[in-house]
């Protein structure tokens, strides 16, 4: 054990010296290139070339008898003549070992002497001789066989070989387990007693060797007489030595200028006259230093960036981006689920606002860099452009219109309900005298009401779904014209003076006497018998297609019925009354007609198709107008009693109004209602007009016209009429205006007549 | 007849832009010196008005420049120096790979560099300029001078970066110029006003950044050596506006009161001077807002932020010695008003100080007055911080806390406080009531009223019928009062229904549109109102729930 681990040691130990020869090597290879500063005293310089050279020997010898001592071996002292208490230390330690040897050896030899004869002494006596000065390293020469486990000599009965190639026998040694302890407790030695493994014999330590070994142990060098604090002397120092360190001549090229140089130089020298070296920059420190850059601000280049336009700064944080924001303006579960889902570009907010209770817990924010990068993207990669925001206060845009209150009177408040139709009521018409309105209702029914007490003075039934009903327009008469199926009835209500009644009676009857027979057109006349003239129905127009609408003339004779066909030209007949004539004025098919209307005053004749207006001069039978209504489907047509401006109501909600001295186009398009306009009114006295829609409402406009003719209509909404209950989206069907007062009539699909004042 | 026939894009619009790449050929500048020329320059692609035509008729998408700009890049000598610069990276490589470490050196010591005064001069003609400009350039480089110095960017441009933004501050100190602070979940914002700008910056908080992978910092470096420029010449000519030296040696705060330029005023009328002066008067009275108090720092509040408000504002301050030097007193100090802390409790407190949570702090110097200080205590849950930068306008929604502190600045005592919730209950049910007023109809209204009318009649119907034996009763009929004013309000608005309708189609677009934008907003104020409303009685609930 003891052996082993002095073996340890011992390695260690030539390592640490390789390492202090190294690193005395490397030193003085540096001090040779640091030949420059020479200038030393000589005598530290002597001092340094012996005591290192000193040192290191020393430490060889003390590794050197290390060795030797562990391995028990006299032979591999040093060879080192300069120390010579060092020797003696050894030599002392040596004689122990000689003399155990001296023992073993002689049992050897006896041994030797009984199979060969005494010839090995005088021979080892030589082989001390031979190896005298031998400084090998190797631990053991006695044994030859080199660092092999010894259990493989186990079963011979020599150990190994020596020097000379004779086996090496092992002692005899039959100690058992007793013998060990008897020696153990007999043998005074037996503490110093040490067993060699390649030899197989016990060797006891001399007292030197245990001294040694205990200093060892306890990390003392070996050596007594080393002294390790003494002082050091600085092997290499910062003074220069004035002599070499080799006595070397110097080179033969050291004394003649190099080509290599000066084929470098002279490169060097010709990049720099022809520019491509520059000579070393002088560091100038203006790069960070700060001065008055704006002690002179000139306005010249102001002007130079009138085109440019600063960034937008970023908008300020609001509450909701505080650490601690008002809790109202924290998500909600719903709010934030929803911000989950959008798109980022599509949030209001870019992040979740959070509250924390106090500030030491608001941790960092996550995308602050990713911020500022994008800020920075902006900056450099967005195009900027000069948004004039308008800014304008809503209430300047609202145009300024007379009030309504200054355009009285018109119909504001709905007074009376006319109940009793039980289908919608499609058509209404007021007498002339506006005591009496008439209906037609979806029923089959015409219905009298006295307009005042909102009383049916009667009902006819006409048999058939009433589209339209028509008060002859003329006082002097009491005639109602009713459009149903492909029938025009004239029905004679009599509600009216004796006198006013027969004229109108006569009218019809007078007829038949003028004109007995009429040839056989596409329309025909005939009278009412029976039960219809009990109900005061006269006269039957019987028309080849459905009837639509009829209308009269002012004077009350002609009466106009329109039965929309795309493919015939028979869309529009004029009838004469009290003539029993019909005629057909179209030669040719224009389109669908919608409506058709006389002209209050000039033989003109009204007739609106599905996208336009079209105006025939009767008497010259020629069109001396085409009106475009800029809208999609006309659906109903009014004309003013001055005969100048047409209104016209279109299915997409708009109304048209025309002035006919002014263009073919619209003079204004009026989109107030938000669904398909049903029906239009002029007022016969007021300047007033109507219309009504499928949103339930009637809308009441001013329409000034002056005689002025440089003056343009005036045209002011003045009221908003509700009433009409909205049934199967239809709202109000028709409209019309009292022929004296302010009052207007209108008809729903409700089933209801409504008169508004 | 005769003449050449006209090329397509040979004038007009198609002339006056130019895509990226070809403006980069025209340099003769890779893309990423391009990208630096134009961040140094300020150059920015313009949008044409019509695309197809300026790009030959092609729909693709690309980026145009303005010609003129890019002729004025031409010009610019930094090019040359990009040219240099590419030139330098070359020979290096080169060197390096021959292994001449001579060469190497002395290219190095060669390195061509470049300085951004006169493109400073020339994005900012005047100093007023520059200091409109200076927000990107306070937040870039206070956030680069909180980056670690590993990679990202050099050491030095932190350094310098951290060096300008502590002169900003003590700048802002010196001239007392902080207006209002608000801690975000961003970061805290800063409001100066210098030279009667407001400058704004936003500081992130003292954590070391997760740097991102998506983020080119090439593009954050560039902009930082631009901004670091502008930012070194203002700072320059704001400390000799204070008469201080700059750089500075040391940190010097000195007091001094700035006059700004008062000629401006003599210009104005009277009543604008009134009004002037004594916001004049506001703002002195609020920079010396903290004076006389005396404040002590506790280590786990942010220490930079609250000093600089504190200083800003004419308050002492001082901090443990071992967290950082320039500690001025002891925690032990007599004289100490307020510590600042920010955890639950505290072992051992003095009796003589207030120990406050730092929004107190923040909150004082947006209200511009002391605030009481009993809401932030220690432990205590802090009242809402609001966002100073919020003007809000009539119709906007103004939380309660806000009302408390515009109550507070007009000198009203805080009365009890269930009388205030209830006072602003009652008046946000008025706010309500309006709000309905203009959104529904009349008539509707009044058809309501009548249909509560009648079922309030039904129901004590019922109940005495109910109760007791059938009781028929006539109740005397109620004169319906028809209120003048009413009608009259009425009057008007369908006046106004039926002007609308009578609007062009182009101003009812636009008028739309405004008011469709007015109503959102008060949607929104209205749906904050409601949140508030049912978070503060679900708070009430909570509190009755905890008395009994």
């Amino acid at each position: 054990m003891e052996e082993s681990s002095g073996s340890m040691r011992s390695s260690k130990q030539r390592e640490e010296m390789k390492k202090v020869r190294e690193k005395t090597a490397r030193k003085r290879s540096k001090e040779e290139e640091e030949e420059q500063d020479q200038d030393q005293d000589q005598d530290q310089i002597f001092n340094f070339n012996n005591k290192p050279a000193e040192e290191e020997e020393e430490d060889e010898d003390l590794s050197d008898s290390e060795d030797s001592v562990y391995s028990g071996l006299e032979d591999s002292g040093s060879d080192s003549e300069d120390d010579e208490d060092e020797e003696e230390a050894l030599d002392a330690a040596a004689d122990d070992d000689e003399e155990e040897e001296k023992e073993e050896q002689a049992q050897r030899t006896e041994e030797r002497r009984r199979k060969e004869g005494g010839v090995t002494d005088g021979k080892e006596e030589q082989k001390k001789d031979e190896y005298e000065h031998d400084s090998s390293d190797e631990e053991d020469i006695r044994n030859t066989v080199g660092n092999i486990p010894m259990e493989w000599y186990r079963d011979f009965p020599h150990i190994g070989y020596d020097l000379d190639g004779k086996k090496i026998y092992k002692p005899i040694r039959n100690k058992d387990e007793l013998d060990d302890f008897l020696d153990k407790m007999e043998n005074p030695d037996y503490w110093r007693t040490v067993h060699d493994k390649q030899t197989g014999s016990d060797i006891i330590l001399s007292d030197d060797q245990v001294e040694l070994v205990n200093r060892l142990q306890r990390g003392q060098f070996g050596d007594v007489n080393f002294n390790e604090y003494q002082p050091s002397v600085e092997f290499f120092s910062k003074d220069v030595m004035i002599h070499p360190v080799t006595n070397r001549p110097a080179d033969k090229r050291s004394f003649i200028p190099s080509l290599i140089e000066k084929e470098k130089v002279s490169k060097l020298v010709h990049a720099i006259k022809m520019g491509w070296i520059k000579p070393r920059r002088v560091e100038d420190d203006s790069r960070g230093r700060y001065y008055d850059l704006w002690s002179t601000e000139d306005s010249s280049i102001l002007a130079k960036h009138k085109m440019h336009l600063p960034a937008p700064k970023i908008p300020l944080p609001g509450h909701q981006e505080s650490y601690n924001p008002p809790p109202e303006y924290l998500f909600t579960d719903e709010e934030r689920a929803l911000w989950e889902q959008q798109d980022p570009s599509d949030r209001k907010l870019p992040f979740v606002p959070v509250r924390f209770s106090s500030l030491r817990q608001v941790p960092a924010f996550p995308r602050f860099i990713h911020e500022r990068f994008e800020r920075c993207l902006d900056l450099y990669l967005c195009p900027r452009q000069r948004k004039m925001r308008v800014n304008v206060n809503p209430e300047d845009l609202i145009p300024k219109l007379p009030k309504p209150k200054d355009l009285q009177p018109f119909p504001t408040t709905q007074s009376l309900v006319y109940q009793g139709h039980s289908g919608l009521v499609r058509s209404i018409s007021v007498s002339p005298s506006g005591q009496w309105l008439a209906s037609g209702s979806d029923d089959g029914s015409v219905r009298f009401w006295e307009v005042r007490s909102s009383r049916c003075m009667k009902t006819v039934q006409v048999g058939g779904a009433v589209k339209s009903v028509a008060w002859n327009p003329n006082p002097s008469v009491c005639l109602l014209a009713v459009a149903l199926d492909s029938v025009v009835l004239l029905l004679s209500p009599s509600l009216a003076d004796r006198q006013v009644v027969s004229a109108s009676e006569r009218l019809l009857s007078g007829q038949d006497e003028v004109e007995p027979a009429e040839g056989a057109g596409p329309v025909t006349w005939g009278e009412a018998e029976g039960e219809e003239l009990n109900q005061g129905i006269r006269l039957r127009i019987q028309h080849p297609k459905a009837v639509h609408q009829v209308v009269w003339h002012t004077k009350g004779d002609y009466l106009a019925s329109v039965m929309p066909d795309h493919s015939s030209h028979l869309q529009v007949f004029i009838h004469q009354v009290s003539r029993r004539r019909s005629q057909n004025p179209f030669r040719r098919n224009k389109g669908l007609v919608q409506c058709v209307s006389f002209h209050p005053v000039r033989p003109y004749f009204f007739v609106a198709t599905q996208r336009s207006v079209r105006i025939y001069n009767l008497v010259k039978q020629e069109m001396t107008k085409k009106l475009q209504a800029n809208s999609k489907w006309i659906s109903s047509m009014a004309v003013h009693p001055g005969g100048d401006h047409v209104i016209c109501g279109s299915y997409d909600c708009r109304l048209s109004w025309f002035d006919l001295d002014l263009s073919t186009k619209p003079y204004k398009m009026l989109r107030h209602h938000k669904k398909a306009v049903r029906g239009v009114a002029y007022h016969r006295v007021y300047p007033l007009f109507a219309s009504a829609s499928d949103d339930g409402s009637v809308i009441i406009c001013h329409g000034t016209v002056y005689n002025d003719l440089l003056q343009n209509p005036l045209i002011v909404p003045v009221k908003v009429l509700r009433g009409h209950v909205i049934t199967h989206d239809l709202g109000v069907l028709d409209v019309t205006f009292h022929p004296t007062q302010p009052w207007i009539f209108s008809s729903g699909a409700d089933a209801t007549i409504r008169l508004f004042t | 007849m005769g003449g050449l026939q006209k090329k397509k894009f040979e004038r007009g619009s198609a002339t006056n832009y130019i895509t990226r790449n070809k403006a980069r050929k025209k340099l003769q500048l890779s893309l990423p010196d391009f990208r630096r020329l134009c961040i140094l320059k300020g150059i920015y692609p313009h949008e044409p008005k019509h695309k197809k035509k300026v790009n030959k008729g092609s729909t693709a998408p690309r980026t145009f420049y303005l010609v003129k700009d890019i002729r004025f890049l031409l010009h610019e000598p930094i090019v040359g120096k990009f040219r240099d610069y590419k030139v330098f990276v070359r020979k290096l490589k080169k060197a390096y790979g021959k292994t001449e470490w001579s060469a190497v050196e002395r290219l190095r010591e060669n390195k061509p560099t470049y300085k951004l005064d006169h493109i400073i001069k020339e994005r900012y003609p005047s100093f007023i300029d520059a200091l409109r400009d200076i927000d990107d350039a306070l937040c870039m480089c206070f956030l680069f001078s909180t980056f670690a110095r590993t990679g990202k960017c050099h050491v030095q441009t932190i350094q310098l970066c951290r060096r300008l933004t502590v002169e900003w501050m003590n700048y802002v100190i010196a001239a007392r110029a902080l207006r209002k602070v608000f801690i975000s979940i961003k970061g805290i914002y800063y409001q100066a006003e210098v030279m009667g700008q407001p400058i704004t910056w936003l500081v992130p908080y003292q954590f070391s950044h997760d740097h991102p992978t998506d983020v080119d910092y090439r593009v954050m470096a560039t902009f930082t050596e631009l901004y670091t420029t502008l930012l070194g010449f203002i700072n320059f000519r704001l400390y000799h506006s204070l008469n201080l030296l700059y750089p500075p040696k040391a940190i010097v705060v000195t007091v001094l009161h700035l006059m700004f330029s008062f000629n401006a005023f003599l210009q104005e009328d009277m009543e604008k001077m009134e009004a002037r002066e004594k916001e004049q008067k506001q703002q002195e009275a609020q920079k010396k807002l903290f004076e006389g108090l005396k404040f002590f720092l506790n280590r786990e509040v942010p220490r930079e932020s609250l000093a600089f408000v504190i200083r800003c504002f004419g308050g002492e301050v001082s901090w443990d010695k071992s967290v950082c030097i320039g500690s001025t007193y002891e925690v032990t100090d007599e004289t100490i008003t307020h510590q600042i802390v920010d955890r639950p409790n505290i072992d051992q407190q003095y009796i003589n100080r207030y120990y406050i949570q730092p929004q107190w702090v923040y909150d004082c110097v947006n209200a511009k007055i002391i605030l009481p200080v009993e809401d932030y205590f220690l432990g205590v849950t802090l009242p809402p911080h609001l966002s100073p930068f919020v003007e809000e306008k009539e119709g906007d929604y103004v939380p309660p806390e806000k009302m408390k502190i515009m109550a507070l600045q007009r000198g009203e005592k805080p009365a009890n406080e269930e009388e205030e919730e209830g006072e602003e209950e009652e008046e946000e049910g008025e706010d309500e009531e309006e709000e309905e007023d203009d959104d529904n109809d009349d008539d509707e209204e009044d058809d309501e009223e009548e249909e509560a009318e009648e079922k309030n009649l039904k129901k004590m119907e019922e109940q005495r019928s109910q109760g007791k034996s059938l009781q028929v009763k006539v109740t005397p009929g109620k004169v319906k009062v028809e209120n003048p004013a009413r009608l009259e309000q009425e009057e008007k608005a369908e006046e106004k229904r039926l002007a609308i309708m009578m609007m062009k189609k182009k101003e009812k677009y636009l008028y739309d549109k405004i008011m469709f934008g007015k109503k959102r907003k008060t949607r929104e104020a209205n749906k904050l109102a409601a949140k508030r409303k049912a978070y503060d009685d679900a708070e009430k609930a909570k509190k009755k729930k905890a008395r009994k």
